[in-house]
């Protein structure tokens, strides 16, 4: 299954929710935001949201900037 | 006078401090020593796709009791930024933005109208929106209208350290404008900071004047002392201006002299 992950193609082995990638990704789900096809998914939405072929996913953070 | 009493108020929240510190162009672990020897009770910083785990965030540096103040940076329209608004409140938790839309690449200089529509959205939804804008009135008002919690005019374009090169405009929405008037962008001294406080401004923002100071921490406490003494200035009321001749501040008799017509 192919995903679109923070603009770059992403293989994914096996059904996956948005908690898995992360997990899989090291990502702090504290310090992040995701966005699946444009929706934000609230965080305790995390376990419970499987990822679809073809899924544009964002993973944002903070960064230093004025 | 008590410090502590002066204060000002966005979106109900007070705030005593008035340097709004940028959180851009300098490393992580100077992030803490900055923000207490400014003094900051708001700190911005910008929201982009993350790096992988494992890598220091900078909300790891933030001390607790600061009030996140993200950006829209890299929008370059009403939709981009409300989309990272969204974005934005699901990290921090609270609702501070601060609007700032470009098309403009090469002068960074913000889009008036596209954010007038973003502020009008964000407002209703219940953000505290902070609008970064370009020293017009009329774009003012109508960001005032549509529910802004202050507005952010620029001094000069943003990381230039130029100064208060809008300052006449600056003025007019300080005596127009019945919301803080934060000047952000542009600010490159502190004497410059003070000056936007004796005019009337509500606070000071800057980023790139601490970033690329010799000593960084130090710059953010000269910054925090001149913002204060400029806001005691303005409170106390500046001294006029005297333009046809000189005004001797030490009496004019009893002179270690004689008076010649007297001989």
């Amino acid at each position: 299954m192919t995903i679109r992950l923070n603009g770059k193609k992403r293989e994914l082995e096996e059904p996956m929710t948005v908690s898995g990638l992360l997990s899989a990704d090291g990502y702090r789900p504290e310090l992040i935001a995701v966005e699946v096809n444009l929706a934000i998914i609230p965080k305790k939405d995390y376990g419970s949201t499987l990822l679809a072929e073809g899924d544009v996913v964002e993973i944002v953070s903070f960064m230093g900037g004025g | 006078m008590d410090q502590k009493k002066d204060t000002f108020s966005l979106g109900g929240h007070e705030f005593t401090s008035r340097f709004i510190l940028g959180s851009g162009k300098y490393s992580l672990d100077l992030i803490r020593a900055c923000v207490e020897n400014a003094g900051a009770q708001i700190v911005t910083m910008a929201l982009r796709r993350a790096n992988e785990g494992g890598l220091a965030n900078i909300l790891d540096y933030i001390p607790e009791n600061v009030t996140l103040l993200p950006n829209t940076s890299g929008a370059r329209n009403a939709d981009e930024a409300i989309r990272i608004a969204h974005l934005s409140r699901e990290i921090s938790g609270s609702s501070f933005i601060k609007i700032e839309i470009m098309r403009d690449t090469k002068y960074l200089l913000p889009d008036n109208y596209e954010t007038v529509r973003a502020v009008d959205v964000l407002a209703k939804e219940g953000f505290v929106v902070m609008p970064y804008m370009y020293p017009d009135l009329n774009s003012a008002r109508d960001m005032r209208d549509a529910g802004a919690a202050c507005i952010m005019p620029l001094g000069a374009p943003i990381g230039t350290n130029k100064g208060l090169a809008t300052k006449e405009f600056i003025k007019i929405l300080i005596r127009e404008i019945d919301l803080p008037v934060i000047v952000d962008a542009g600010i490159g001294r502190p004497s410059q900071a003070c000056e936007a406080m004796e005019m009337g401004a509500a606070a000071v923002m800057a980023n790139t004047a601490v970033a690329t100071a010799g000593n960084i921490q130090m710059m953010a406490e000269a910054f925090k002392k001149s913002i204060e003494a400029g806001r005691l200035a303005y409170l106390s009321g500046l001294g006029r201006v005297r333009e046809d001749r000189a005004d001797a501040s030490s009496p004019l008799t009893g002179f270690l002299r004689d008076d010649e017509r007297e001989e």
